[in-house]
């Protein structure tokens, strides 16, 4: 997929990772929690390399959502959620007041806690699965198009929620999207990816004033104008 | 132990010896309607059965596949390298005959085996006759037949010959039933049937007690008195255990008995007595089934789990599984008589053999087939493949591993019937004695507190698995 890439994510931020689809997005997140090994070159996590033992644990540090949510459809929310932590051995009260915390957070009413997946709307399924990515309050979050199954107008609430996230859990989020609009209102730095290559980086707002390659210039003009 | 084959006669020399054993003071135990010669023949051998009654022919043609038509001193000799013994014969000769109805033989004017060529008439035999060396295949040789056959149950055959389904088959010539069917015995012109004379057949090193309390038998019975004895059976409709001590009371100093020896199994059973017969039919038919249904499950998910990630193995598996469905009930049944001898163990083996398919494919496929956004994503949450397997994998495939399950259980309370064939007892005891006796009543007296329990399963398994069933 990639032939020679090389990037660095900046700490505490929001970047977004753009291109059409093939262009490697998700092939590109997926080795950051090493569902996906390179065959050559390493790939560092808050500054340690990714490990090729105990996984898991690995794993459990970082954050994933995806598009649909993904959510167990034979577990309730509140299980669907707290899953991990219940591994992990959290307490029934600590997993409860986290739980109820994210909820707050990303502005879900608790009455949907016993309710199982197909009994919610996509817009709380979308919610919950960040709910269920942010349980173990990881450094790093890796967002997969989390927002794009949704209808616009429950897209813009779920961009305030993530919004408020931003502030109540900080961490590092990597946001995978194929939308410029979305990467700029979310993200303080953006990619710019075509098959398999980095062709622009930036701050959104000078990546779109500025498109380093007929590429990128292609992806803004077909999105923004 | 007295063991004896699934048709009537047979049934009735066994009980004899059982009875006559008994009243000279032997604990007798029964493992009557073992399923043809070769289960007979290997359950004596590995001393599961002590004496059956055999006929000197099978021995010769079928068994020990002699020249010729041997004696009983040839077969003798013969039996030695597997260390049996034929015992003095009872003195009639119960050969193979080929029977056809009287009208059609008025009609055709068949009087010998060799009118029937060129007849075009319907013929079936019984599926023992079909394949045995001096059966079909070297009769229509003999007398040029070339008449396409189909293979019929024995017990079935003369109710099928008597309603013009079929018009020729084979019987035995001391059968109850040729006059009560109206069927006629096609005279053997070219004498091809060797001799079947009837007589126990014992391991060598049977005991002297037990020989000299048998010997009272030698040529007690002659073919005009077996042949009442089994119309008694079929026609008058006692039991063959009746018939046996009727003959045993009236003959008893012959036999070597004082006149006053108690006879068991003179008392007709009542209405009570079926039932609770029944009942216990019924509870070992459970016990079979669900110790098999028991281990299949076990063994099967825990195959299944353990074999489902690697896609070449898990397929070899599964294959496995088929193969052993694709073998024959009851030829499955007889392979395991070498290896577990006769009875429970090797009838709930073969039935958890027969399980296990349904159960292993269910699961294997709907472990390998979960959403594999799902399995990404519970990867991505840290989960190892145990967890997977145990939070994601498994849940979701609750509904086919179950569905599985119940076809599994279907299948062994159905192929259960079978095992009465090897003497494991179960509502195809009844069945099995039924289709010999060609007793309807009998047979029905299985087959539907079987086809009840078949149906209650399925129903009940239905329940849970709506219970347990993740909503989609």
């Amino acid at each position: 997929m990639f032939e020679d890439l090389s990037l660095q994510i900046p700490k505490g931020h929001t970047t977004a990772v753009v291109g059409a689809s093939g262009s490697g997005k998700t092939t590109l997140l997926q080795m950051i929690n090493a569902l996906e090994q390179p065959d050559a070159g390493s790939i560092a996590v808050m500054g340690r390399p990714v490990p090729t033992e105990d996984l898991e644990s690995f794993r459990r540090g970082i954050g994933y959502a995806v598009q649909g949510a993904g959510l167990f459809p034979h577990l309730t929310a509140e299980q669907n959620v707290t899953l991990v932590a219940r591994l992990e051995g959290w307490s029934d009260e600590r997993r409860q007041q986290r739980f109820q915390a994210l909820l707050r957070t990303v502005g879900l009413d608790s009455d949907v806690s016993q309710r199982l997946p197909r009994q919610l709307s996509g817009g709380q399924q979308q919610r919950l699965g960040i709910c269920r990515a942010l349980m173990l309050q990881p450094d790093v979050l890796l967002l997969d198009e989390p927002f794009s199954a949704v209808d616009p107008i429950t897209r813009l609430g779920l961009y305030e929620s993530f919004e408020q996230v931003a502030t109540t859990d900080p961490a590092t989020v990597i946001l995978v999207t194929h939308d410029l609009r979305e990467a700029k209102r979310l993200a303080d730095f953006m990619v710019i990816l075509d098959q398999g290559e980095i062709v622009q980086v930036g701050v959104p707002t000078d990546v779109l004033a500025n498109p380093a390659t007929p590429y990128a210039e292609r992806l803004i003009e077909s999105q923004l104008s | 132990m007295v063991g004896s084959k699934n048709f009537g006669e047979s049934y009735l020399l066994a009980e004899i010896a059982a009875q006559v054993l008994e009243a000279k003071g032997f604990d007798v135990k029964r493992q009557l309607g073992l399923g043809g010669t070769l289960i007979c023949y290997e359950a004596l051998k590995n001393g599961e059965i002590d004496l059956y009654p055999e006929y000197t022919g099978t021995l010769s043609q079928a068994v020990l596949k002699l020249p010729g038509k041997a004696n009983r001193e040839q077969i003798n000799q013969s039996l030695g390298p597997d260390g049996l013994e034929l015992l003095e014969e009872y003195g009639f000769n119960n050969t193979y005959a080929v029977v056809v109805r009287h009208t059609l033989a008025e009609q055709l004017g068949l009087k010998s085996i060799s009118d029937l060529q060129g007849q075009n008439l319907n013929f079936a035999f019984s599926h023992e006759f079909l394949q045995r060396q001096d059966g079909w295949p070297g009769l229509a040789r003999r007398y040029g037949l070339d008449d396409p056959v189909t293979g019929i149950e024995h017990g079935l055959a003369y109710q099928a010959i008597a309603d013009g389904a079929i018009d020729v088959t084979d019987a035995y010539s001391t059968d109850g039933e040729l006059q009560r069917y109206k069927l006629r015995i096609l005279t053997d012109d070219q004498a091809y049937f060797p001799e079947y004379r009837a007589a126990t057949l014992v391991r060598a090193n049977a005991s002297p007690e037990l020989r000299s309390a048998l010997s009272g038998l030698g040529s007690m019975l002659d073919e005009t008195l077996v042949q009442a004895l089994n119309a008694e059976v079929v026609l008058a409709g006692r039991s063959f255990q009746e018939v046996a001590a009727k003959f045993v009371r009236t003959n008893a100093l012959a036999l070597g008995l004082s006149a006053q020896t108690k006879v068991s199994g003179s008392d007709s059973m009542g209405a009570n007595g079926w039932l609770a017969e029944l009942w216990g039919h019924f509870l070992r038919h459970l016990q079979l089934t669900t110790s098999a249904l028991a281990g299949a499950i076990a063994l099967g998910l825990g195959l299944s789990v353990t074999v489902y990630r690697h896609r070449r193995v898990a397929e070899g598996v599964v294959y496995l599984c088929g193969l052993m469905q694709t073998i024959p009930s009851l030829a499955l049944l007889a392979l395991m008589i070498p290896l577990f001898g006769i009875g429970f163990v090797p009838a709930i083996i073969a039935l958890f053999l027969y399980s296990l398919l349904p159960i292993v494919r269910n699961a294997i496929t709907a472990l390998s087939t979960t959403d594999p956004t799902l399995v990404r994503v519970s990867r991505a949450l840290g989960l190892s493949p145990w967890e997977q397997l145990r939070y994601l994998r498994l849940p979701l495939a609750t509904p086919a591993i179950f569905a599985g399950i119940r076809t599994a259980a279907v299948i062994s309370i159905g192929t259960a019937t079978l095992a009465a064939f090897i003497g494991a007892g179960g509502l195809g005891e009844p069945i099995v004695v039924g289709l010999s006796l060609n007793d309807t009543d009998m047979i029905l007296r299985g087959a539907i507190p079987a086809a009840i329990l078949a149906i209650a399963v399925e129903l009940a398994f239905a329940a849970i698995e709506r219970k347990v069933s993740p909503p989609k």
